[in-house]
């Protein structure tokens, strides 16, 4: 950072982000047909999403109640009227020339998820799949491109939030955990690689201690957690760039290429679009009932948020581990199998979180779920609890779990069969360290002369004859004992 | 039997249950006519009747006396192109919940019958097949946009057809060809598969010879239908119509109804309607419909805006017309152009512009607007009286070609017709006489589901009229 | 009241294109039909709620149950242009 550029303005970022979000019902938004995972192109259609003539619309009620789950889930207003209506525009994966959505009257208004307020959810359909495949010669055109209409019609909620945040990391981090709590929902498999979780984000900057917004630019569909925060830092930076060379940021709908970070506009070369919104004549108007209301609630399950603040209220965790288990869902879960499990070995809380937080996720892999591994809850809880009993060091702790990660099976019987106990009571460890005095008679004379610093070679010495097995504080506080310090 | 298709389609149905008429031989009949048709009144025509046996449809309630379908019902694997050259030789792959119902009811397909594109019309000059020439003169309209139903069962082509009314479809041409016209309360009979002009306008509905036979029909197009969001249960059952008398009957002529250029002969015949109303026993009232007058402006408006968006579809990409370009844009506009007709991209035009932005409060919102105080007006006419009468048109029909010119004079025919279908409510036309020889409508309007009433009040002022519904060709 | 200028933007969002002869034509078509209906200005309606349904259905909600496909040659069978099982169109990107 050169002095030349402490003395000029300093930006500070805004954003708001758009999320779209396919909805795991059977069937389409509008139609019968079941949802497509990647079935041959154009197997999952009928008349109503090929919108071929004379079909019609039919609202699928599983979605409204979806929708009407998260907005409770986000402390959203569920409006008790809400009416869906079409956006006309032509594109080859949009089969009616327009998008049945909603507009002013959306199905849920207001909420917030940690420090972040939502300003509305709303449900549309989901767009067709379109397949480049470059110059073809059954056609005039130069470029050609292929539709499957599978995709099309997919209930899809898309979540607005207020611009209320202020960096790349934020946005990744709150996107996080809004992916948590709509996975806790079982209303999405939120998974940005296969686009049911797909994010705009709306950014601005303006100068810091500035109230009024800067020209915002739309960056869309960024496909993971990792280019969401190099796509917006990019970005970010590249208006930067702008201001501070006296230039005018344009609002326009950007692309973030994650290869190259390159930023292109996705301006067509058409006129502005209007969409020309009106009520759908072909549906009418949702109207909440107190059954629909009711279901949707029974439906709730422990949110994260909830769940972390159980985990430290009830449990006694730190806040980290509190919010790592309870927002990485399927961690908290096996923490709370293992926490049950309580078999001749209870396990303490905060030393069982830090085991599944740290040791097994750093064998697992990150982003892995413990319960599709070889190790069974109860055996990392009994595990822990040895370690706690000093049955077993940290050390020969972390070879067990290496086995049970490995091939399964019971930390006793693995302790037993490696010999990997603890060197426990005095009466075993001290004849080992009072061997190793004597085969280390400069360092002895040190330690009695007051100088702690060798005592290294004794412990280990003892290590090497226990094979590790030996606690390191025993053994200084026998050599103490034995040296009368 | 001598002219199988001199009978009406109860006289037909009665004929073939009681063992006197064979199916068969009635389909054969009405093909031949079909097929010999002089009047531009079909886009197809089938080659075979039911592939139900004759004992089986003895059984069933409409004995398969055949039905002539207008163009814009879809119907699996025939041709439904709805009047457009966009859908020439469209054949869908299901059939529209209202025709595969009175199949089951024991209909048995004669036609598909030609219509203004996409029903967008007053004449029927606006199809991409030709236009329809009227039975009672060929110099002139049969009236649109279901005018090739109305012919075809005006000449006996046909016993009865399917049509579908928006501003005035089924109940203009209807009078103009001296067949009974009725269109039904919005909601009653599913608008699943049929081509959309505006959505929330269509309405499917009978043409007929005789009232008897509009209500046989009705009765078995309405129920309920998970296809169609809008679609209602019907609260009555639909009987056969058997009024000899209208005691007690209260008719309500609107205030202003001299205003819009009625011809002083279509005035004549429905004043006549009057006083044979009132020999029933009727009485006559004045009902004020204040906003009325307001109705083609709110249906100009709602009506293109609806099918603006409705016809947004026709992209050349899943079926129908394609004119090949290097590039997308050029795909579309191309496409649309050729495919559509004149009246088609107007009634486009005019409704993507009452959308567009900057517009639609002015229009759009506004037209929803009147679309309210319409509906309010008849509500408050009906608790003055049992109906609302008028002319179905204003004029008789008019010669081919004489109002092309000029959209507004044609868009006036429907001045009668649109300020009931802006209410959704139901309403027939039934021939009252003729005027220089060309048949004139008398439009009788209920409240919603009133359909029962207003057949029972037809059918006695049809036995009083006495009109015979065989053209005098000129 | 509606210029070339209007249609020829109108036309671009309905994907029509208009020959010179059919702007001109349109101009002044829309613009007598728009002067009939301009008529709807007269009223004052600020208090009216808008009726966009005649019919008072609420919630005519579907259940979640999967029904048939219709088979793909006949999701295809009308189609101008098809490749690899999908519909041919040219690319929107070119
Ligand atoms: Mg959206
Ligand atoms: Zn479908």
């Amino acid at each position: 950072m050169t002095t030349a550029e402490t003395t000029e303005i300093e930006y500070e970022t805004v954003i708001g982000l758009e999320i779209h979000v396919q909805l795991a019902t059977n069937t389409k938004m509008f139609c019968s047909c079941a949802l497509s995972f990647g079935e041959p192109p154009n197997t999952r259609t009928c008349p109503v999403c090929l919108g071929l003539p004379g079909s019609l619309p039919v609202a699928n009620a599983e979605a409204i109640h979806y929708g009407l789950m998260m907005g409770m889930a986000l402390g959203s207003e569920l409006a008790p009227r809400s009416i869906f209506h079409r956006k006309n525009y032509f594109y080859p994966d949009l089969p009616k020339g327009y998008q049945i959505s909603q507009y002013d009257e959306p199905l849920c208004l207001g909420g917030r998820l940690g420090d972040v307020r939502i300003h509305r959810v709303h449900l549309e359909e989901d767009a067709a799949k379109l397949v480049h495949v470059g110059p073809s010669g059954r056609l005039a055109a130069s470029d050609a491109s292929i539709v499957d209409f599978n995709r099309g019609g997919t209930p899809l909620a898309e979540i607005v939030t207020e611009p209320d945040l202020r960096d790349a990391t934020a946005a990744a981090e709150w996107l996080r955990m809004l992916r948590a709590t709509l996975r806790t929902l079982g209303v999405s498999d939120v998974n940005m690689e296969e686009g049911s979780l797909r994010c705009d984000a709306n950014i601005s900057i303006r100068p810091v201690g500035s109230t009024e917004l800067g020209t915002k630019t739309e960056l869309k569909n960024m496909n993971s957690f990792r280019y969401i925060e190099r796509g917006i830092r990019a970005e970010v930076a590249r208006q930067t760039a702008i201001l501070r060379s006296g230039g005018t940021v344009e609002q326009e709908t950007l692309h973030f290429d994650p290869r190259t970070e390159a930023i292109t506009s996705l301006r067509s070369k058409e006129e502005a679009h209007d969409y020309r919104y009106f009520p759908e004549p072909d549906l009418t108007p949702v109207a909440i009932t107190e059954a629909m209301r009711d279901r949707a609630a029974a439906a709730l399950p422990e949110l994260p948020l909830a769940r972390a603040e159980r985990f430290e209220k009830d449990l006694g965790l730190s806040a980290d581990s509190a919010h790592l288990l309870a927002f990485r869902t399927e961690l908290g879960d096996f923490f709370e199998a293992a926490l049950g499990d309580n078999g001749a070995h209870a396990a303490e809380p905060q030393p069982l979180a830090n085991w599944v937080a740290n040791e097994l996720v750093s064998r697992l892999g990150a982003d892995a779920d413990p319960s599709e591994s070889k190790v069974q809850p109860g055996a990392l809880a009994q595990l822990v609890a040895m370690v706690t009993a000093k049955e077993v060091t940290q050390g020969g702790a972390r070879q067990v779990l290496d086995k049970l990660v490995a091939t399964g099976g019971e930390p006793q019987a693995i302790v037993a069969a490696e010999g990997l106990g603890a060197v426990g009571g005095a009466d075993e460890l001290a004849p080992i360290v009072e061997a190793a005095l004597a085969a280390n008679p400069d360092v002895a004379e040190k330690l009695r002369g007051g100088d702690m610093k060798p005592i290294g070679v004794i412990v280990g010495h003892v290590m090497r004859e226990t094979k590790g097995r030996a606690d390191g504080g025993e053994i200084t506080r026998l050599v103490r004992e034995q040296l009368g310090l | 039997m001598t002219d199988l298709t001199a009978l009406t389609a109860k006289q037909a149905v009665d004929a073939v249950a009681k063992g006197d008429l064979d199916p068969a031989e009635l389909f054969a009949a009405y093909r031949a006519k079909a097929a010999a048709d002089e009047l531009n009144a079909f886009t197809w025509v089938a080659d075979e009747g039911a592939t139900v046996a004759a004992d089986d449809l003895r059984a069933m309630p409409l004995a398969g006396v055949p039905l002539a379908v207008k163009d814009l019902f879809c119907t699996e694997g025939v041709p439904s192109q709805s009047g457009s050259r966009i859908l020439e030789g469209y054949r869908p792959p299901y059939t529209a919940t209202v025709v595969r119902r009175l199949a089951e009811a024991g209909t048995t397909l004669l036609a598909k019958t030609n219509q203004d594109e996409f029903a967008m019309g007053s004449s029927n000059e606006n199809s991409a097949y030709g236009p329809v020439l009227n039975p009672w003169d060929r110099t002139r309209v049969p009236g649109g946009s279901s005018g090739g139903s109305a012919a075809a069962v005006a000449s006996g082509a046909a016993p009865w057809a399917l049509g579908t009314d928006t501003g005035g479809s089924i109940r203009q041409p209807a009078a103009h060809t001296g067949i009974v016209g009725h269109k039904p309360t919005y909601g009653t009979v599913s608008r699943y598969g049929m081509i959309a002009f505006a959505s929330s306008l269509d309405q499917a509905g009978p043409l007929t010879r005789d009232v008897t036979d509009a209500a046989l029909l009705y009765r078995h197009m309405i129920g309920h239908d998970a296809c169609d969001s809008t679609s209602l249960q019907h609260p009555e059952e639909i009987v056969l119509p058997s009024a000899q008398r209208l005691d007690g009957i209260r008719l309500g002529v609107p205030e202003d109804l001299t205003g819009e250029g009625i011809e002083p002969g279509v005035l004549a015949r429905f004043e006549a309607t009057l006083t044979l109303a009132q020999e029933l026993g009727a009485t006559v009232h004045r009902v004020a419909l204040p906003h009325a007058d307001y109705g083609l402006s709110a249906y100009y408006v709602i009506a293109p805006a609806e099918a603006s968006s409705n016809l947004a579809r026709f992209d050349g990409v899943r079926y129908g017309l394609r004119v090949d370009a290097d590039d997308l844009m050029s795909m579309y506009t191309k496409t649309r152009h050729d495919g559509f007709g004149a009246e088609v991209k107007r009634r486009i035009m005019l409704g993507t512009y009452a959308l567009s932005s900057g517009y639609y409060d002015a229009y759009y919102g506004k037209a929803q607007k009147v679309r309210t105080k319409i509906a309010e007006d008849f509500t408050n006419a009906f608790a003055q009286v049992d109906f609302v009468v008028t002319p179905t048109a204003p004029t008789v029909p008019f010669e081919l070609g004489s109002k092309t010119g000029d959209p507004l004079a044609m868009y006036l025919n429907d001045y009668f017709t649109v300020p009931i279908s802006l209410a959704g409510l139901p309403a027939i036309s039934i021939p009252a006489g003729l005027s220089e020889g060309l048949p004139v409508g008398f439009q009788l309007a209920g409240p919603a589901f009133s359909e029962n009433r207003i057949l029972d009040t037809a059918y006695a002022l049809e036995q009083a009229i006495g009109f015979d519904a065989t053209p005098g060709r000129v | 009241m509606i210029d070339r200028e209007q249609v020829l933007h109108v036309a671009r969002l309905a994907r029509l294109e208009l020959s010179e002869q059919e702007v001109g034509q349109i101009a002044t078509e829309l613009s007598s039909v728009l002067g009939h209906i301009e008529k709807i200005g007269e009223l004052s309606l600020d208090d009216v709620a808008p009726t966009s349904h005649v019919v008072e259905v609420d919630n005519a909600l579907r259940p979640d149950v999967p029904r048939p496909c219709l088979p793909r040659e006949v999701a295809l069978a009308n189609a101008p242009a098809v490749q690899d099982g999908g519909f041919l169109v040219p690319s929107p990107q070119a």
